[in-house]
This record gives C-alpha cells, structure tokens and sequence, in this order.
C-alpha cells in the first residue's frame, strides 16, 4: 500500500516533471513558516513581515545565485562578503563624495555610474582572483581567503574605516523601502508579464518537442504546472499589495497628486520591492547562463569531471575565470541592494555574508563536491536562512541562540539532502 | 607495402619526459586510411602516452607529427579534433553528472539561432547515433552515472564516430565490457574500417588485438620494440616482442629492439 503510494508520488512528479527537491524545499519553508508564526502569536505570516522578508533576503539571494555556479565549478568564494564591503564603499564615495562635486547633488546620472564603476570593480576583483585560480593553479579556498582579509582591509582603507552616507536617492530605490516598492497597478504589469512568460514557456517547450517527434506531456501535467507557477506568482502579487505604506506617507503622497483624502483613510499599497525584482531578475539571467549557454554547461562539466572537461576541447581556465567573475559582478548588484537598503556604506557591511550565501547554496541543494546544483534552489535556501533568521527575533530568542539554530538547521538540511540523493540514485540504477 | 599509400598520420622521433623520466623515447609510427594498428606493451610502456600527444592531451617534447603527409600543429585536444581526430580513453572522460547528450556534444554544442543550446536538436542526433551503437539505449534523460559499463562506452565511442572521425584511436576500448558487447565493439571496429577510417587500439592485451589489426606496433620502456604485420608473425612471435623485447625477423625493428646477438 504504502510503496504503491510512493510509486505513484513517483510518476506523478516524473510526469509533470517537477523537480521533487524543490517541491520538498518548498515544503520546508512552509513548515518554517507556519511553526514561526504560531509561535510568535500570528506577527510572522503578516504582509508586512513577508515583505520586509523579501526585502531582507534580496542581497544574500544574488549572491547564492553566483556562489551555485563557483560551489558546481568545483571551486569556493569566501570572499564575497568582503567584495560586498570593498564594492560597496567604493560605490558610497562616488555617489556621495566624489561625483557631486563634478554634477552637483541628485543629478539623475549619479546611480547609474555609482552602479557601473561598482560592478566595474566587482568584475575586476572576479577576474584577479580567477586569474589565480585558473592560471597560476592557486586553490580558490586559499585565493579567496586571502581575498576575505584583503578587500575587507581596501574597504576600511577607502575612507579610513568613516562611515559614508547618506546615498543618493535615485540609488535608494534599490534598498527597497517606500521609494523602492513599484506599487499596486506595476506590481500587477509584473504579474500579467510572468503569466505570459510562463504560458509562452509552456507552449513553446511543447511545440519544439512535438516538432521532432518526442513523447509530450500529458495536457493535465502541463496545465497543472503551469497552473501552479501562475499561482505562486499571484499570491505574491497579493501579498505585497496588500501591505499599505503608512497613512502620513499615504496623505503626503494624495497631497502631491492633488488627491482628497476619504474620511476612513487612504490605503496606497507597497507592491513589490525593487531589490526583491532585481534579485528575481539576477535568478532568471543565471539560470539562463547556467542551462541554456555554453558556459553553463562548461560549468557543470567542470565540475562532473574536470580532465574529460578539458579533453573535449574546453577552455577550462577561461571558464573558470568567468565564473569568479560572474561572482564578483553579483556581489556588487548585492552591494547595491545593501548600501541602499542601509542608506550608508559601512566598514562592516557583508560581513560574515560569504557564510550565509555558501550556506544558502548549500541547503538549496549544491554539493560541495561540484557538478551538481540549481539557482532556484540556492535562493530558495538563502529565503529559508531569512526566514529562520527573522522568525526567530520575533519569537524574541537572543541572537547566539539564533546562531546555534542556524548551524544546526544547517547541518541537517544537508543530511537530509544525502539521504535523498542516495535513495533516488538507487532507485534508478539499472 | 605501407609506405607506397601515402599515410594519413605519420609521427616521427616523437619524445616526451615526465620529471627527467623518458616516457617516451624516439618513437616513429605511422597510419594509413582504413588500417587498424595495434599498440602493444606492458602498462607502463608509454602507449597511452605517446597517443596522448597525438590528441593534443599532451606536447611532446620533440618530434613532429604529418596528416595526410602535411605537418601538423596538435596543442590542443581542439587541434586534434580538428584534424579529425577522436579519441576514446580508458577511462571514457565522460562527465558522470551531464546525460548522453550533453556529453556527446561537449565542446562541440549544437546552438539555436539565438546562440543558446539547442539541447532539443542534440538529443535528437544523440538518439540517432546511439540507434546505430545500441539500439536498446534508453536512459536519454538520465545522467551519465546512471548507466551502465557498456553503455557508457556507447555514449564515449558515438562521441568519437558521431563527427566524422578520419583518425580514431581506442585505449583500451573493451577492459571494461562483457563478452557480447566487446564483440559489439569488435563488429563496429571492422564496420568503421571498411568506412575507410584509420584506428589505433591500444591493449596491453594481445588476444584483444591480434584478429582485428592489420599490423601491431610494440612498446617497451616507452621505447618502439618493432612493428609487424599481423599475419606475418604469430602471437608467442608478438608476446616475445612485448616481454623480451626481441624482434622476430618478419617484423621492422624500431630503436627499442634488443641486438640480435644479445637475444
């Protein structure tokens, strides 16, 4: 009885062809979430802790995105949240110190090249330590781990260890906050433009395989897929429209546009935040590069098995090199996100960061012994860590307390994850 | 008889050292289109890595290589490959965590016209391919490490034949198979012969060898004990050449070859 159940879990998930790792990580997360909010009285599940969620894990999400690619590579960053430091000073001083005095305060090309020398210098540091790596056969644990210690030591040397602020507001947007929520009626654009992404997938996925003759889907798994997504998708739109910018906030802003207040109050909702799109956005544009270009794939056989990699003709070194950096360049979109969220750069910004995004990628199913791993799953993992991380200060526990359960949730989702894939390798073993 | 074909490969005085070790030593060998060479010797003799030089897994340092009689510059596993050059190692380089497909085509991916991977179109040519191998292969989705010895060893040779191979070369090509699929293996090596492909196998195992080459080429202390045609010599003729290193009289001695007088 119950192996004919699981035999039909089984062809359900292979019919749909849903990956069964990720439905379980989801599947984790709700029970996170629903244990969290019974536990802190109902202040979990609430529009606004959900966004404030959202917005907290933007920064670590980017970052997992890249670590996927370096931890299936074979290789490890250590060095990211000290990239984050160093990217993030340098992208403060431009924007606040050195490029008013050329265009004068606010001009609207401000964060446009704050950003461009950011991931400038974030691409730069990729390729010094991928240079190393690659080409002098340095290991990249030690590479990176001397790169911990010296960009942490370049950001405290950019302005003496001072504190810099306030950023510019265009570049605010990024953090986040009230200016960086995109509203109601865009939320919604956004939501209309993913429904039609995913039924244009759908379709296309079906035409190209009906094109050379290979067994479909079945109609039921193809309409319940994407069915599914479309959902998802809805019920974040929901969530951040229904979390209301504060009523001051709101009358300001009726005032402006020459709106009359009703007497019950004015409710203008959030809608998505800025760095949670853009940290959607960095997760598409890696998955892409990670399964549908050559890169990617050089990547993943890199790490499957090094020496076939470059016997088949690869340029092994040079993809490794684009991978940190690829690495580098996300650390400065997280950068970004951080200094603009914090409305400062700080000496101490991304600090411990690298452990929180190889922890991320990790719990979302990357091995540590290369070839193997999913972006989605690694910004999944980085959305578990939050969670769990700001479930527990509602819960009021003190933060070593936090630590221990972080380390120890750490530990585990990785057994749970071998005995997975112990078990289904078996299972499909001639 | 072989010289009056103009060769397809010829390698001449190759050499290479590892650490001050001579790996291989001065090592002259040729082949011609649709001839089936074997390399013979102990492990250890430097088989593998004199054809290594050959697939562009190694520079050698000294000597020089001619296809079709004109020189050639091979430094890359790329530059082989582009003198038609495959190669099937004994370990089969395969990567255990991609599906056939992926591996058919590593290096050499098919790509729609917006430059991305068409994996629809390598499956397709894949599923082709593996038709003509092993027509009961299945595992089309699955990676590499789920399958089985022989199958492996489909997806490494429908690799090498899939891109028009001139030269093929085969290390080892059935230690890991069963008697049905060496046979498989064997039945392809004569079919591919007849398509006018020249093949190097390389064995330390006479029996392997023997009824498929049309000459056998050995080795010894990385050094080349003689050539022989196949029919001219027979096998206890061909296991002296590879243990003792003595060169019976109706093969050509290369610079590995005992003196005569101290045989």
């Amino acid at each position: 009885m119950a192996v004919s159940q699981r035999r039909g879990l089984a062809d359900l998930f292979r019919a749909t062809e849903i990956d069964a790792r990720l439905v379980g990580m989801l599947g984790a997360l709700a029970l996170i979430w629903i244990g969290v909010d019974l536990l802190s009285g109902g202040a979990f599940l609430t529009p606004r802790n959900l966004w404030n969620l959202s917005v907290q894990t933007a920064s670590v999400a980017v970052m997992a995105a890249g670590m996927v690619l370096v931890i299936v590579a074979r290789h490890i960053d250590l060095s990211v949240g000290s990239i984050l430091g160093l990217v993030g000073m340098i992208m403060g001083v431009t924007q606040a110190e050195f490029l008013p005095k050329y265009l004068g305060f606010d001009h609207p090309l401000i964060w446009v090249i704050a950003l461009v020398v950011g991931l400038a210098v974030g691409a730069a540091i990729g390729l010094l330590q991928g240079v190393i790596v690659a080409y002098l056969g340095v290991p990249a644990f030690i590479v990176t781990l001397g790169g911990l210690l010296v960009w942490r030591g370049c950001a405290w040397w950019v302005t003496s260890g001072r504190t810099v602020a306030p950023m510019d507001d265009a570049f605010r947007r990024m953090g986040g906050g009230i200016e960086g929520a995109i509203g109601a009626n865009w939320t919604w654009v956004v939501a209309l433009i993913a429904f039609a992404a995913i039924v244009w997938r759908t379709l296309h996925a079906r035409r190209r395989r009906r094109l050379v003759g290979f067994a479909l889907r079945p109609v039921w798994a193809e309409v319940t897929v994407a069915g599914l997504a479309c959902l998802a998708v809805w019920a974040v739109v929901l969530v951040a429209n229904s979390y209301d910018l504060p009523p001051r906030v709101a009358e300001r802003i009726a005032a402006e546009r020459g709106l009359t207040v009703p007497p019950q109050g004015l409710s203008i909702a959030h809608g998505l935040a800025l760095p949670v799109l853009i940290a959607v956005a960095v997760g598409i544009v890696v998955t892409f590069l990670a399964q549908r270009t050559r890169f990617g794939r050089y990547v993943f056989a890199l790490g499957g098995n090094p020496e076939a990699t470059e016997l088949s003709g690869v340029d092994t070194r040079r993809v490794t090199v684009m991978v940190f950096v690829l690495m580098g360049m996300l650390c400065a979109v997280a950068a970004a996100i951080s200094t603009a969220r914090l409305n400062a750069a700080t000496n101490a910004l991304g600090m411990l960061d690298e452990l929180y995004v190889i922890a991320a990628a990790v719990i979302g199913g990357t091995s540590l012994g290369g070839g193997l791993g999913t972006v989605a799953g690694a910004m999944l993992g980085a959305l578990v860590m939050q969670s769990l991380q700001s479930g527990m200060v509602l819960m009021g526990l003190d933060t070593p307390l936090q630590n221990i359960v972080v380390g120890f949730v750490l530990v585990v989702a990785v057994w749970l994850d071998r005995l997975y894939r112990s078990r289904t390798l078996k299972g499909s073993a001639p | 008889m072989s010289d009056a074909r103009s060769s397809l490969v010829e390698m001449r005085g190759m050499s290479i050292s590892f650490g001050g070790v001579r790996a291989v030593d001065d090592v002259s060998l040729d082949l011609s289109g649709g001839e089936v060479v074997g390399l013979l010797g102990h492990n250890g003799a430097g088989k593998s890595t004199l054809i290594k030089m050959l697939s562009g897994a190694y520079r050698p340092d000294a000597g020089d290589i001619r296809i079709d009689g004109r020189p050639a510059t091979i430094h890359s596993p790329r530059d082989a490959r582009r003198y038609g050059i495959e190669t099937i190692y004994q370990t089969l380089a395969l990567a255990e965590n991609l599906d056939a497909a992926a591996n058919l085509f590593l290096g050499r991916e098919l790509r729609s016209g917006w430059g991305t991977l068409d994996d629809v179109a390598m499956e397709v040519e894949t599923r082709k391919v593996m038709a003509r191998l092993n027509p009961h292969f299945a595992k089309f989705k699955e990676p590499v490490r789920a399958l089985s010895g022989g199958q492996r060893q489909a997806v490494a040779i429908a690799r090498a034949i899939h891109f028009n191979a001139r030269v093929l070369i085969m290390d080892e090509p059935t230690a890991a198979l069963g008697p049905q699929e060496t046979q498989q293996v064997a039945d392809l090596i004569v079919q591919l012969k007849k398509e006018g492909i020249g093949i190097f196998l390389i064995s330390h195992d006479i029996h392997d060898v023997f009824d498929l080459a049309d000459r056998v080429a050995v080795m010894k202390n990385g050094r080349l004990v003689g050539t022989a045609r196949t029919h001219a010599v027979t096998k206890d003729e061909v296991l002296g050449m590879i243990i003792l290193g003595t060169c019976p009289a109706a093969a050509v001695p290369g610079p590995g070859a005992l003196a005569a007088g101290t045989a």
